[in-house]
């Protein structure tokens, strides 16, 4: 069969073919965002395949200053030449509609050709979709066999990418990244006769299809699904909850807008610009955003404006340390920009990849912990302790703005040492009630595709079940 | 070119219009069908996007963006392989075709480009059927930037002028134009022009310790001056009516009770609920619980649910749908009883369910699935007045936020403005809330519908990606259902 080309980037041509656009077109200043890449996947269905995708995409960016210092942008995904000029022109159009507010008009950013940090990202081995489809038949098959209750695994994927991205402006910057990926996912379903299906599952990243962790990725799906068949509704009610790491890590992502200067420039963060220095959680909670992590798989060592990915310290000593930032957010507070601006007319922030765990020297809350243990585990003789799996629906129960969250879970029900799973319930809250309510952390910290960060209790959070 | 592979992959748009396709797409077909495959596919499609965004007093973000693609998809034996491409040229569409027939294990007779030559197993397409005929002049019937952003600003403008402690306005317009052409070895031989537009405004209130905020979004399809018509005033004083009236509320109690959902974007409770396991794709891939029980109750009598692609100006209409199909109204539940599901070309196939014009998108890069439309439960007897005051304690949900279904039926939306029902009648405003349950379980208890049916936009993200569709329903009464809370 044809297997995809592996398609690449000439970052010359494109500079030489948007440098002679620019001269005819008058425009001075200019800079362009662009990737392409190549994509296997398959998924599977009780032995068959069930689909098989591939793709080749390439998409471009493009902004202008006009002769006013206002941006405006375009974007395609027609990199032809006929496709750049109109991306460019579009782009000067747009540019009369430009933020004509100095302090939020983007510009190019001082670091967009400061070295870029070192990150060793093997590039793997492109597999046939033939080699991808009889490995996740296999590991369907394996899993399907850990439990007789696991009837299907309607949610799999094994995928595989080859992509590339550019930065460059007229200032001479030229940032280049390859970079190969690839993803397992399995999601089972269990039933027991007379019993609600239950589900769960697990997802592996590596460099390479080869590189995943097949075995690993099949046992924790099954141990998760199995954990949750014998169930029971939960009484409604405060109660203490340790957040697995993926868990709490979804938490404090949904509610990055803490941390984001877009966000506080803007007025829709929980933070202002007097924040920093401020204390907002206990004083053991440390939590910095690393892309550079070598957990991270796909990181990028620059972000949509050139500027080099950099570890960064968010919050120390349960004190705001610092913000993410983009050219112009941090312009506009006079600090260095981070590393974490995507590319626009107005330019968004984001995290890359979170580290979450003990300051050092703090003890991580061990005393808290110690609390419950000399009190021989109150909490789980009384009213019990809840550990929370996994949360869902973060796009509708979290108002970022707010604080307030309520969503749905999975977890177990930790009473009298007995651990049950829990039929549906939420659990609801204020992040910065978690925050301070933290009371400390168990375990070594996690790698998980989203970030580092170990089992985190936290008191009183408010917990709704059916029964 | 700018863009290399071994072979370049740059391309070239070219126009949906031109003839020259139809002889391109025949020898695509041709060679797939020569080499083994039950139908091949091809979808194409042209994108002109707009997005707008205003700030207080200001455009802070112009977006436009515009692209192309193909893709293309081959069936064998109930299976499907599928490959999506930017490169529009007959050596990127030929690899494309190569690489899904590959995946099935099937073979190009030759590789050389399209040949144009037919096989005998494909006779070729019939006369084009041309939905967008009418519509070549769409985008440009849309107004300017200078139009579009003056309207946001307005938009901003009223909010200013209605509400009271708002910390941020916010105004968003987005355009999308898509130019799509479907041919399938089966005759399938369609184009069309879609145009979605939606509007949006929403606030931050802030008050010391207490904040909310709200938001509404508008949408239509197929009407260029939407925007020109759109009522600002109206919009910005629902958007701050409420805003106030949040920004003070206290967090709702958890626990079980009635809950009342009001119209228009309440349905999103049947959309996640319901309507994604009345889908096809739940079927094939065994996740919903109603797949053996068509013929069987599954509601509340008082529960009549429709989808369909065919109300004038409605978000989620379509004059075909990505497969080249006419949409259907298709009556999912009548009094109760689940009558069918909805049915793509892949999901007619694998479960037997016949094609509902369902078969969506969000864009070349997805294949097709079943998924929803305009969905609504039908208007019922009953006045809204008659619902409330049918709960003796309980919770009314004004506005509805966001809300997903997971793999075993269980659904959860938040509620974005919430007031306590007590004796019948409405009470305090309540913050925080998040209705959970279970399809099967939820389903039976709709035992009020009011008479005042309305549709409201909104986005559906799923297996092929975010579409636009609507939910609506009358003000409808669940005798219980748990409410998340604090």
């Amino acid at each position: 069969m044809a297997e995809p080309i592996p398609a690449s980037l000439d970052a010359e041509a494109l500079r030489q073919q948007l440098e002679q656009f620019a001269r005819s077109e008058g425009i001075r200043q200019w800079d362009l965002g662009a990737s392409c890449s190549t994509n296997t996947s398959v998924q599977v269905d009780r032995g068959e395949p069930k689909q098989m995708k591939g793709s080749q995409r390439s998409a471009i960016t493009v902004r202008v200053w006009n002769d006013d210092g206002l941006v405006g942008i375009t974007s395609t995904s027609d990199l032809s030449e006929a496709g750049l000029a109109r991306a460019l022109e579009g782009a000067r159009e747009a540019s009369a509609f430009g933020n004509p507010d100095p302090a939020e008009t983007p510009a190019f950013s001082p670091l967009a050709t400061a070295p870029l940090p070192p990150l060793e990202q093997p590039r793997g081995e492109t597999l046939s979709i033939l080699t991808l489809l009889d490995t996740l038949k296999q590991a369907e098959r394996e899993l399907l066999e850990r439990h007789q209750a696991i009837g299907t695994v309607p949610y799999n994927g094994l995928s595989q990418s080859s992509s590339e991205r550019i930065y460059l402006n007229s200032a001479g910057a030229c940032r280049h990244q390859p970079l190969t990926s690839a993803s397992l996912y399995l999601y089972a379903r269990a039933e027991e006769a007379g019993r609600k299906p239950r589900s769960s599952g697990a997802v592996r990243l590596a460099y390479s299809a080869d590189q995943l962790d097949v075995a690993g990725c099949i046992s924790e799906a099954a141990e998760r699904t199995i954990a949750h068949l014998d169930y029971a509704p939960i009484t409604t009610g405060h109660y203490t909850c340790v957040f697995s790491p993926e868990a709490f890590l979804d938490l404090i992502g949904a509610f990055s807008s803490m941390f984001n200067a877009r966000s506080v420039l803007d007025g829709l963060s929980l933070s202002r610009r007097e924040s920093l220095g401020e204390t907002i959680a206990v004083p053991f909670l440390s939590i910095h955003d690393n892309g550079l992590h070598p957990g991270n798989i796909g990181a990028g060592t620059f972000d949509g404006e050139g500027t080099p990915t950099a570890r960064l310290a968010l919050v120390d000593g349960g004190v705001l340390q610092h913000f993410l930032h983009s050219e112009a957010t941090a312009r506009a507070l006079g600090v260095a920009p981070t590393g974490h601006a995507g590319m626009g007319s107005k330019v968004s922030v984001g995290p890359d990849w979170f580290e979450i765990g003990a300051t050092p020297g703090s003890g991580g809350g061990e005393a808290g912990l110690d609390r419950f243990t000399a009190s021989g585990h109150s909490a789980a003789e009384g009213r019990g302790l809840v550990v929370i799996d996994s949360l869902s629906a973060l796009h509708a129960g979290v108002k970022s703005s707010q604080g307030s969250f309520s969503l749905p879970f999975d977890g177990w029900l930790i009473q009298d040492g007995q651990q049950r799973s829990i039929e549906a319930a939420t659990v609801a809250g204020d992040i910065r009630h978690v925050l301070r309510g933290i009371v400390g952390f168990e375990g070594t910290p996690k790698v998980t595709h989203e970030g580092l960060c170990p089992w985190v209790w936290v008191e009183g959070l408010s917990i709704t079940g059916d029964s | 070119m700018v863009v290399s592979a071994t072979a370049s992959i740059a391309s070239s748009a070219g126009d949906l219009q031109n003839p020259l396709w139809r002889n391109r797409l025949e020898a695509l077909l041709s060679q797939g069908r020569a080499a083994g495959a039950d139908l091949v596919e091809v979808f194409l499609e042209r994108t002109d996007h707009l997005g707008v965004l205003a700030e207080q007093e200001r455009i802070t973000s112009v977006s436009p963006a515009f692209g192309m693609g193909a893709g293309i998809r081959v069936f064998l034996d109930g299976l499907d392989g599928f490959v999506s491409t930017n490169d529009l040229s007959d050596s990127g569409l030929v690899l494309a075709l190569e690489q899904a027939l590959g995946m099935l294990g099937l073979r190009c007779s030759s590789s050389a480009g399209i040949s144009g030559s037919a096989s005998s197993l494909f006779q070729g397409l019939p006369e084009l059927r041309d939905f967008g005929v009418t519509k070549y002049d769409w985008l440009q019937r849309c107004p300017r930037l200078d139009e579009s952003t003056g309207r946001l600003l307005e938009g901003t403008a009223l909010l200013e002028r209605h509400g009271s402690h708002l910390q941020a306005r916010r105004g968003t317009y987005s355009r999308d134009w898509q130019e799509v052409l479907v041919a399938a070895s089966d005759g399938t031989f369609a184009r069309d022009i879609r145009l979605h537009q939606s509007l949006g405004l929403s606030v931050l209130a802030a008050d010391g310790e207490h904040r909310a905020s709200l938001g509404r979004r508008y949408g239509t399809t197929d009407r260029p001056d939407d925007l020109r018509q759109w009522d600002a005033e109206a919009s910005a004083q629902d958007v701050c009516a409420s805003a106030g009236t949040m920004l003070y509320a206290d967090y709702v109690e958890a626990g079980q009770f009635p809950v009342v959902l009001a119209n228009r974007f309440g349905g999103v409770i049947f959309h996640e609920a319901c309507g994604h396991l009345l889908e096809t794709t739940q079927v094939e891939r065994g996740t919903t619980p109603f797949a053996d029980m068509v013929g069987q109750s599954i509601a509340h009598e008082a529960v009549t649910a429709i989808d369909e692609g065919l109300s004038g100006g409605a978000f989620g209409s379509l004059s075909m749908d990505d497969e080249g199909m006419e949409p259907q109204r298709t009556v999912l539940i009548e009094n109760g009883v689940l009558l069918r599901f909805l049915s793509d070309r892949a999901g007619e196939l694998r479960t037997g369910h016949s094609r509902t014009g369902s078969g969506r998108r969000q864009s070349h890069a997805f294949a097709a699935a079943s998924r929803m439309r305009n969905t609504f439960i039908a208007a019922g007897p009953h006045t809204p007045g008659d619902l409330i005051a049918s709960v003796d304690r309980g919770l009314y949900c004004k506005s509805m936020g966001g809300g997903s279904v997971g793999p075993t039926g269980q659904f959860n939306f938040a509620v974005e403005e919430g007031y306590l029902i007590e004796n019948g009648s409405l009470t305090r405003p309540v913050k925080g809330a998040t209705l959970i349950g279970e399809a099967r379980e939820v389903m039976p208890r709709i035992s009020m519908c009011a008479n005042d049916l309305e549709l409201a936009a909104g986005y559906c993200g799923s297996v092929s990606g975010s579409i636009f569709v609507t939910v609506g329903q009358p003000h409808i009464k669940v005798d219980t259902i748990t409410v998340g809370g604090r």
